[in-house]
């Protein structure tokens, strides 16, 4: 997806740069707040520098291991969704710019007059529609732990289709190529809602990791986590606060006692109701994605075909001659099973999208559920 | 405030601290250490080492008591000037060593402090002297060994040219000759010492004094060898000597 | 990535290139690409001179041709994108033996491959003529803010490290027998990452320690400024100087 020079004309070129320049200056501002944490040492701006840098080598990181999908292709993760859901959408926008300014400067990967189309595109709306469909469903779902999984999944499955409807929309109006808006959206938005799934699955499982040992850390769940201090209650002994219950674990971490303040429990009946309400949703939506491939396959089933198998190729390869250093997973993978992945869009896009989908619902429900019970413990231990 | 010269380098008064959870790791630790002393600090995981040391330049804030160092309070007001004072050695030394060049790392404390040009080049230079390193000055320090980073993890902090040497786990992770190389270093230090360890044999080979800290007090206080070999004390705070190893037959070096 | 292996993207040399400063060089490949991709895409000469300005800057640095084509791969998905372009774009079309090509699409094809070939190509001469240490102060005296410019050598010091966490983790994987097959995998991939989100995390608050532990209170000291010359702008200007000749040759011819 990242996008070289000559792509996009010179005015979109120019006005994406000023776009992404104010994004990240407004960032570097909202991650100061993100980043002044509650740990050792005090808060303040001068934890930005140390976090967000440890951060973004994580997503530089990440984005080299390989997840095996079938026949010897494997995807790897783009990081938006996560880096918002795991550090805060500003935190997030400004790490992922950072890593896109290094894959441009130093392995030319992305075009530098195209570097604010791909900030754009790749850091601001994957990371900011991400963490506003998270936000939004963590507030409407109930306060647990599997909530924040299955807003993960839905943010990080609606966040990589964003960037390709953003991506069109910048190609309608500077694109350099004469190909229709029509079959470029269609291929775009067609794969990569495949791309989505996989980013969905991944996002999700890897937020529950870490939800499941340093609840503390997810920055998107930090409300969640609050409620469960019990250290306040005047009734409570100093000794007999880690015996209370394994759930709030989190109490633990030195979060401000001030944030401490009783909540109304949630009733048990409802929350159940709602991530099924969200769950259908979630299908529906990925239902009417997939219509949407099927019915432009069917009318123009070679142009789709193709320029999806390209798009294709571009999400599964990552490429530069650095080989043996610790970058070598930057590297070639095999090309032709991208073509795969392309008519795989065009020919079972409904039925693949829909299994996916409720495989993924089936495996996150049973491991949250066998998890839950051994990660909280050990989150106390720690300190 | 006293006179600098007399005052000891670390003056440690009923220091308690409970951190924001309410977890309580100090209950009144009292500790000075003179000019000069090699000191190790030993104790159990969770004794409340590391946080005793996070005191001592102000990183973490006294709940009760107050920590002094060459008779400067720690404080707010001096917060700059302290660390200046006391130079902490981390564990890891790849935490330590954050910049691109071993060179610009040690630089990073003094040019903090203010120091710029052919003073603050010196300054580099006479730091990783000391501990031998200076023909690394322009590696990146990913590439050096772990021995290596360690010595310059020292000399990072020595280049602030510190009142104290604070070291948390000085010979983990070290292969036996640079273990010895690094007592070597440190021995050749006119520097006070304030050592953090496990490693009981290397308190004894370094530090004539040793004291204690278990269950967030200090317990003990005295020469190393007669700490070492009280064996109700070592097994009271799950202190063990490695096997084989006799505190009473060995011959200080002096 | 790191400065360890920069080896791999930067060839060591003693060239006038690589003597430059590091910002009259960013600079220079900026407005370079820039005028590549502001000509119009008729002027096909334009761009094989280009080209020409491109090898003769990669001929005094001593760059070898081959070095720069491979690292050329990097554009491989777009080469594959501009192939394709012919074929799904509007407008009238061509016969070409048995294949009926769009006229257009041609255009936007060439149009795409050239200044995406010439912008990586000048990309690539940088990274290779330049330290990633000095691309890093070039970008500060470029007016980058500071503090980004800290956040990315954060990235570039620690990326080895991290990286080298990951492998260790592959390897613990391995050792234990458990090989990554198919997406019923992805749960054991994903605690992975997830542990390693929690190691960077947690490096990252023992650095600040460090850090305000020998005196950093937000801004890094700034250790070297050797502002460029007038001499050294003028020598980095050749090379967007000729290319903006040929760009407005371009566009009146």
């Amino acid at each position: 997806m990242h996008v070289p020079d000559g792509f996009i004309n010179a005015p979109v070129s120019a006005a994406t740069g000023a776009l992404a320049a104010t994004a990240v200056a407004v960032s570097l501002r909202g991650a100061r707040r993100e980043l002044a944490g509650t740990g050792q040492g005090g808060g303040g701006a001068e934890r930005t520098a140390p976090l967000a840098g440890l951060v973004a080598a994580f997503i530089f990181a990440v984005q080299m291991l390989n997840f095996p999908v079938a026949a010897g292709t494997s995807g790897h993760l783009l990081g938006g969704a996560l880096a918002a859901i795991l550090v805060g959408p500003y935190t997030g926008v400004l790490c992922v710019s950072v890593v896109l300014l290094m894959q441009g400067v130093l392995f030319a990967d992305g075009g530098l007059t195209a570097l604010g189309v791909n900030i754009t595109d790749m850091a601001i709306v994957t990371t900011v529609v991400a963490y506003a469909l998270f936000r939004g469903l963590v507030k409407v779902l109930p306060r647990r732990r599997r909530s924040v999984t299955v807003a993960s999944f839905v943010a990080a499955l609606v966040s990589v289709p964003a960037a390709a409807v953003a991506f069109t929309g910048m190609y309608a109006l500077g694109g350099t190529a004469d190909v229709s808006i029509g079959k470029v959206f269609t291929a775009m938005v067609g794969v990569h809602v495949l791309i989505g799934m996989g980013e969905a699955v991944i996002t999700a499982l890897t937020v529950g990791a870490v939800m499941a040992v340093r609840p503390d850390l997810v920055y998107g769940a930090r409300g969640l986590a609050r409620p469960l201090e019990l250290r306040t209650s005047p009734l409570t002994a100093p000794a007999s606060a880690p015996a209370s219950a394994p759930a709030p674990a989190a109490a633990a971490e030195p979060v401000p006692a001030t944030a401490a303040k009783p909540v109304t429990p949630t009733p048990a009946a409802a929350p159940r109701r709602s991530v099924r309400k969200v769950w259908l949703a979630g299908l529906a939506a990925a239902l009417v994605c997939a219509g949407g491939i099927s019915y432009y396959a069917s009318a123009s089933p070679d142009g789709l075909e193709k320029v999806a198998h390209d798009q294709g190729i571009d999400k599964n390869t990552k490429k530069h001659a650095t080989e043996d250093s610790p970058l070598a997973g930057y590297s070639v993978k095999d090309i032709g099973n991208a073509r795969l992945a392309g008519g795989l869009a065009g020919v079972i896009g409904v039925g693949a999208t829909l299994a996916v989908g409720t495989g993924v619902f089936v495996v996150l429900r049973r491991r949250k559920a066998e998890g839950a019970a051994p990660a909280a413990g050990v989150a106390g231990e720690r300190a | 405030m006293p006179p600098a010269s007399f005052a000891p380098s670390l003056e440690v008064s009923g220091l308690a601290y409970a951190y924001p959870d309410g977890h309580q790791a100090l209950f009144g630790v009292d500790l000075s250490i003179e000019r000069g002393e090699r000191v190790a600090l030993l104790g159990p995981n969770g004794a409340g080492k590391t946080t005793l040391v996070l005191h001592l330049n102000g990183i973490l804030e006294a709940g009760a008591g107050s920590v002094a160092v060459a008779g400067l309070p720690v404080g707010k007001e001096n917060l700059a000037e302290i660390r200046r004072k006391v130079g902490i050695v981390f564990q890891d030394p790849d935490d330590q060593l954050f910049m691109p060049t071993v060179r610009e790392d040690v630089a990073f404390g003094p040019a903090a402090a203010g120091l710029r040009g052919a003073e603050l080049a010196e300054r580099v230079t006479e730091a990783l002297e000391r501990v031998g390193m200076a023909g690394f000055a322009d590696r990146p320090p990913h590439h050096l060994s772990f021995g290596q980073r360690r010595r310059v993890a020292v000399a990072t902090v020595l280049a602030m040219r510190p009142e104290i040497l604070v070291l948390d786990e000085p010979s983990s992770n070290l292969d036996p000759a640079s273990r010895r190389e690094l007592a070597d270093i440190l021995r050749s230090l006119e520097v006070t010492v304030l050592m953090v360890t496990h490693d009981l044999p290397y308190a004894l080979e370094l530090c004539p004094r040793s004291v204690v800290l278990s269950g967030g007090v200090l317990v003990a206080d005295g020469s190393t060898q007669e700490l070492l070999c009280d064996e109700e004390l070592m097994r009271g705070h799950r202190l063990e000597l490695p096997f084989g190893f006799d505190p009473r037959s060995v011959s200080l070096p002096v | 990535m790191g400065a360890g292996h920069a080896h791999k993207l930067y060839r060591h040399g003693h060239s006038p290139v690589h003597a430059l400063p590091p910002h009259c060089k960013i600079a220079a490949v900026f407005c370079f690409v820039l005028i590549v991709v502001s000509t119009p895409r008729e002027a096909v000469w334009a761009f094989g001179l280009y080209a020409v300005l491109i090898a003769a800057v990669a001929g005094v640095a001593r760059i070898p041709a081959g070095f720069l084509l491979k690292r050329l791969l990097i554009e491989v998905p777009f080469v594959a994108f501009a192939v394709l372009m012919p074929f799904v774009a509007e407008g009238p079309r061509v016969q070409v033996g048995w294949l009926s090509l769009s006229v257009s699409g041609l255009w936007g094809a060439w149009n795409i491959l050239a200044k995406g070939t010439l912008g990586v190509a000048a990309s690539v001469l940088l990274a290779s003529t330049t330290e990633l240490r000095e691309l890093l102060l070039g970008l500060q005296r470029l007016r980058m803010p500071p503090l980004l410019v800290q956040i990315a050598s954060f990235m570039i010091r620690y990326g080895d490290v991290i990286t080298d966490e990951m492998r260790r983790m592959r390897i613990a994987r391995l050792s234990r027998g458990f090989e990554a097959r198919g997406v019923r995998h992805w749960g054991v991939l994903a605690k992975s990452a997830g542990a390693l989100f929690i190691r960077s995390y947690e490096r990252g608050e023992r650095v600040h320690l460090a850090m305000v532990s020998r005196g950093y209170t937000g801004t890094m000291p700034v250790l070297s400024d050797a502002a460029a010359g007038r001499a050294q702008w003028t020598r980095a200007a050749l090379l967007p100087l000729s290319a903006l000749a040929v760009c407005l040759l371009g566009w009146t011819l």
